[in-house]
């Protein structure tokens, strides 16, 4: 049960919700924007975060498109994994997504919420990252769209007031080869030792991690190694891990030592699987 | 812009086929107001984090864990509990095989695997795996529970999950 009171609103336009943000927060109320929620009831119970009104964009239409505008997908950030999954649009995306949470869960968690998040995983971010997707933002100033290396730097940097209405990705990228992997202590539900996502666009191989680090992450030098040509496939894996851009982490899902020696046997899979071709 | 007092909020959804008003807290999530408004308990309250799935219910035919679902969110949604279950097969299924221990998780079970066989009438072994894997069962019963499955469902194959599993 969660164990305080907060405003609740439904806004039914972008406009609507954006005004409202900025009139309950005038009123001192720390609005905070709702999509799936599964994220915030859990905070809120818990006691550790407080808002004063929630603000639903589930019936915002352009928040839960799905389609092909020319050359781009179109997803609304409202749209849930489990529908993104079945619908199937972007392989790799919902590849990722099918391993976030559980069934049941997937039909409550949105796309925009497992960005958003504040719990670090956040995997759904990684084919955006490879893809170089773009961000769809609407704010005080109005709409506008951004490429997502601009906004998600380890967590989505919105600033207040902000919400994310879709993702753009380029056609080109939704058919390219690509791997998917996500390794667990134990089991098929739970959060990851190591997820790694890869694809291969010019016959180079771009990577992104959650679970490594403290944040997903996509590293350009990282990639710069794994497709140095000159090096065999374990000499990339270890001039790689050496450039991970943060401490490997230690939770209760491994140590940091057994983390790498599952991210190892996993950057192995992927290149076997992606190299040649 | 609608406007609304934090303490109280009205909403109408359609419980089990029967049309229901009634206040609640925008803070109250939808298994609270089901079993301590509704007086409908047979949703159980478990990790209350959507974790095990006890108190999963269909909201539009589709399963969800009611402890991380606002009330407010089912404002005008079709919800049918374990209490509207009566007559499944499903339901039936885990009787004759003695699919439960305590039975705690059982509702949540049930509704899940319903949602499942009225989506998926076909689903496959691997599409019923990722479905039930939202539920936990600390009896350990899953054995049983997957005999009772299989009564219900009749498998055209066993390679890839229906339709991504969804």
């Amino acid at each position: 049960m969660i164990p305080f009171d907060f405003e609740y609103y439904k806004p039914s336009s972008i406009l609507e919700a954006v005004e409202l943000f900025r009139h309950l927060l005038a009123q001192g109320k720390n609005p905070v924007y709702f999509s799936g929620g599964t994220e915030i009831i859990t905070w809120a119970r818990m006691n550790a975060i407080h808002p004063g009104a929630v603000i639903d964009l589930k019936s915002i239409p352009e928040c839960n498109v799905m389609t092909f505008q020319e050359n781009n997908l179109v997803i609304g950030s409202c749209v849930t994994l489990s529908v993104l999954s079945a619908v199937n649009p972007f392989p790799l995306l919902s590849e990722t997504v099918i391993d976030a949470a559980d069934q049941t869960a997937r039909n409550k968690i949105t796309i925009g919420g497992n960005i958003c998040g504040k719990i670090y995983y956040r995997e759904a971010v990684l084919p955006l990252l490879l893809t170089n997707s773009r961000i769809v933002i609407a704010g005080r100033r109005g709409m506008k769209e951004v490429s997502i290396h601009k906004v998600f730097f380890q967590q989505m940097r919105l600033e207040s007031g902000e919400f994310l209405v879709q993702i753009i990705t380029d056609r080109g990228y939704l058919s390219l080869p690509f791997v998917h992997f996500k390794k667990r202590q134990i089991g098929n539900v739970g959060y990851p030792l190591v997820t790694l996502a890869a694809l291969k666009k010019d016959h180079q191989i771009r990577t992104a991690y959650s679970g490594v680090c403290a944040f997903p992450f996509r590293s350009i030098e990282i990639e710069q190694v794994l497709n140095d040509p000159a090096l065999s496939r374990e000499e990339k894996i270890e001039q790689a891990i050496v450039k991970l851009p943060a401490p490997v982490l230690t939770n209760a899902e491994g140590s940091a030592d057994y983390r790498k020696f599952v991210l190892k046997q996993t950057m192995s899979e992927a290149l076997s699987m992606l190299e040649g071709g | 812009m609608p406007s609304y007092v934090p303490s109280s909020y009205p909403i109408g959804l359609q419980v089990n086929g029967e049309w229901r008003t009634i206040r609640v807290r925008a803070a109250d999530t939808l298994l609270y107001v089901l079993r301590e408004s509704l007086g409908l308990t047979g949703s159980k309250s478990g990790c209350d984090n959507g974790d095990c799935g006890t108190c999963t219910i269909l909201v539009n035919g589709l399963p969800i864990k009611s402890c991380i679902m606002l009330a407010v969110e089912a404002d005008g949604q079709h919800v049918t509990t374990i209490e509207g279950l009566i007559h499944s097969p499903v339901l039936q299924a885990f009787v004759q095989k003695q699919a439960f221990q305590c039975g705690y998780c059982t509702p949540g079970f049930i509704v899940n695997c319903h949602g499942l066989l009225s989506i998926h009438p076909d689903a496959n072994e691997e599409t019923i795996r990722i479905w039930l894997e939202s539920n936990i069962c600390r009896c350990m019963s899953y054995e049983e529970i997957h005999e009772a499955v299989k009564t219900v469902f009749t498998p055209k194959n066993a390679a890839k999950p229906t339709a991504n599993g969804s």
